[in-house]
């Protein structure tokens, strides 16, 4: 089994230190994009399909932490890197895996190197998967969000609006914060091409 | 990347920690948001990277799906009891644009990147830029952003900047002929029909009017106000401490500060369907000081009897004070 060390990661990084802002905007520009094909790996090398969300967060924030100290350029093999080297380590440390897996591993990881959806493709398709992500929330959940989001409702007036309680108002709008979120960033494009 | 730093991640469920991020990103967008929540806020992302990543990925998400919102028809109507048409409407434009889009890719990157945003009477909305920059709107205002060129146009009512600096792009608030260059800072600018009003609160700003050329630009300090009519330019200065009062609104409350009984019940005006009406020449300059919700018409009316001994009548929507 190749011995998989953090060094190698090293090579993709260039840049300065940053600040948490950039650090932010650095995030969302070059690292969500590619979380449906974060995703994809991590459903495709993790056994426990209800452990994936949390790989995903894990996987951010290492990624995160290292850029504060320098922007990683170019982003995508970083993230894989980071994914292999997490999943690695998690297969050691819980020893629920055979070895012959973590082998397996780095060879799947040079498949998972294909090229994602061109950032064109995305946009060109972006109101749409807009749509297609507001129509995936459940039917009151959709309200709630298209009063806020469209009609620029505040959280009280929703509430009158749907004849709720702010409570409730609220429920729907975290849960669709968190599908559109899911919905987004983690899945391929359903109208663009899957890598 | 160290070994040491990530040997034992912190193990936080990210389905709760999502779920917190959610609360928190709703709580600014759809409730009252005051200084005490953003303090809150900001030692909940200072509290771990966990929470910073799940903050910043709702939050995108979130932005992203404001493009939505360019769909709604200008008339300010409301999506009651008509959210299935406008879904309809959405598919249709939908469908149309990737129809446009075929013919032309560029098309996204040549549509118009400005935004129109609307409150109701007694309505409020915050804005946020993707470099943390944030814009709230009081009641019954109109403002149109265009984010790229960081260039807003107040048409109506009253908004509560909060920029971040940028060198290489000021921000600049337009409102009628009035210009305000934003040095990275916190103002306040009011725009009535016949009366501009900007108060800086923090930071460096620069006040120009277009229309007059033989105006030179005021360079802003925190607690100058300047109050521009059609015919004139003041400038005052106030303590930073006193603009307290301009800016209640933005925890839902009016402070008033020897106001008249007058300037008061316009003030309330600017915020609720029922209106107070002072019917008394004598009663309309008696001076009052006090903090009252800004709905909270009733709350005036009693202060006005108690205090003052008036007479309140409420007819045909309208609170009638008299003595």
């Amino acid at each position: 089994m190749p011995e998989i060390t953090h060094g190698d990661t090293k090579s993709y990084c260039r840049g300065v230190a940053m600040g948490a802002s950039d650090v932010e905007t650095w995030f969302v520009r070059e690292v969500l994009p590619l979380e449906a094909l974060l995703m994809q790996y991590l459903r495709h090398h993790w056994p426990e399909k209800s452990q994936i969300e949390d790989l995903r967060q894990d996987v951010y924030v290492r990624i995160c932490e290292f850029a504060q100290k320098e922007i990683p350029d170019p982003a995508k093999p970083f993230i894989l890197a980071t994914a292999r080297n997490l999943i690695i380590d998690r297969l050691r440390r819980e020893q629920i895996v055979p070895i012959e897996i973590i082998a397996d591993i780095d060879l799947l990881g040079l498949a998972a190197d294909t090229p994602g959806p061109e950032r064109s493709t995305v946009a060109r398709d972006e109101l749409r998967r807009l749509q297609a992500a507001l129509d995936s929330l459940p039917p009151r959940c959709r309200e709630a969000v298209a009063l806020g989001k469209i009609d620029g409702l505040s959280g009280r007036e929703i509430a009158t609006r749907m004849a709720v309680s702010e409570a409730t108002v609220s429920e729907h709008i975290d849960k669709g914060m968190c599908v559109l979120a899911d919905v987004l960033y983690g899945e391929f494009s359903v109208f663009g091409k899957t890598p | 990347m160290t070994q040491a730093i990530h040997e034992e991640p912190v193990p936080t469920d990210a389905a709760s920690v999502n779920a917190s991020a959610a609360a928190w990103l709703r709580r600014r967008q759809f409730w009252d948001w005051t200084e005490e929540d953003q303090v809150g806020l900001d030692a909940w992302l200072a509290e771990s990277a966990a929470h910073r990543v799940a903050f910043w990925r709702l939050n995108a998400a979130w932005s992203r799906t404001d493009r939505l919102a360019a769909l709604r028809r200008e008339t300010g109507e409301t999506v009651v009891g008509q959210s299935k048409k406008r879904f309809r409407l959405i598919a249709a434009a939908a469908i149309a644009l990737a129809i446009v889009t075929v013919a032309g890719a560029g098309f996204w990157f040549l549509r118009p990147a400005e935004k129109t945003y609307i409150t109701a009477l007694g309505g409020k909305q915050a804005i946020m830029f993707a470099d943390g920059s944030k814009v709230e709107l009081n009641t019954n205002t109109a403002l149109r952003v265009n984010f790229r060129q960081r260039m807003v146009w107040l048409d109506r009512g009253e908004a509560y900047f909060q920029i971040k600096h940028d060198s290489r792009h000021p921000f600049v608030v337009m409102a009628g002929s009035g210009r305000v260059t934003d040095i990275g800072t916190r103002f306040v600018v009011r725009r009535d029909p016949s009366r501009l009003k900007v108060a800086l609160v923090e930071g460096q700003a620069q006040f120009d009017r277009l229309n007059v050329s033989s105006e030179t630009p005021k360079s802003l300090l925190p607690g100058d106000v300047v109050i521009a009519t059609p015919t004139s330019t003041t400038l005052l200065r106030e303590s930073a401490k006193d603009l307290s009062s301009e800016l209640g609104w933005r925890k839902g409350v009016l402070v008033f500060e020897h106001a008249t009984l007058l300037d008061a019940a316009t003030e309330f005006n600017r915020y609720n369907s029922e209106k107070i009406i002072v019917a008394d020449a004598a009663a309309a300059h008696l001076t009052i000081n006090g903090t009252f919700r800004t709905n909270d018409v009733d709350a005036f009316a009693d202060a006005a009897h108690g205090v003052f001994g008036l007479r309140v009548e409420t007819r045909n929507g309208e609170a009638i004070i008299s003595r």
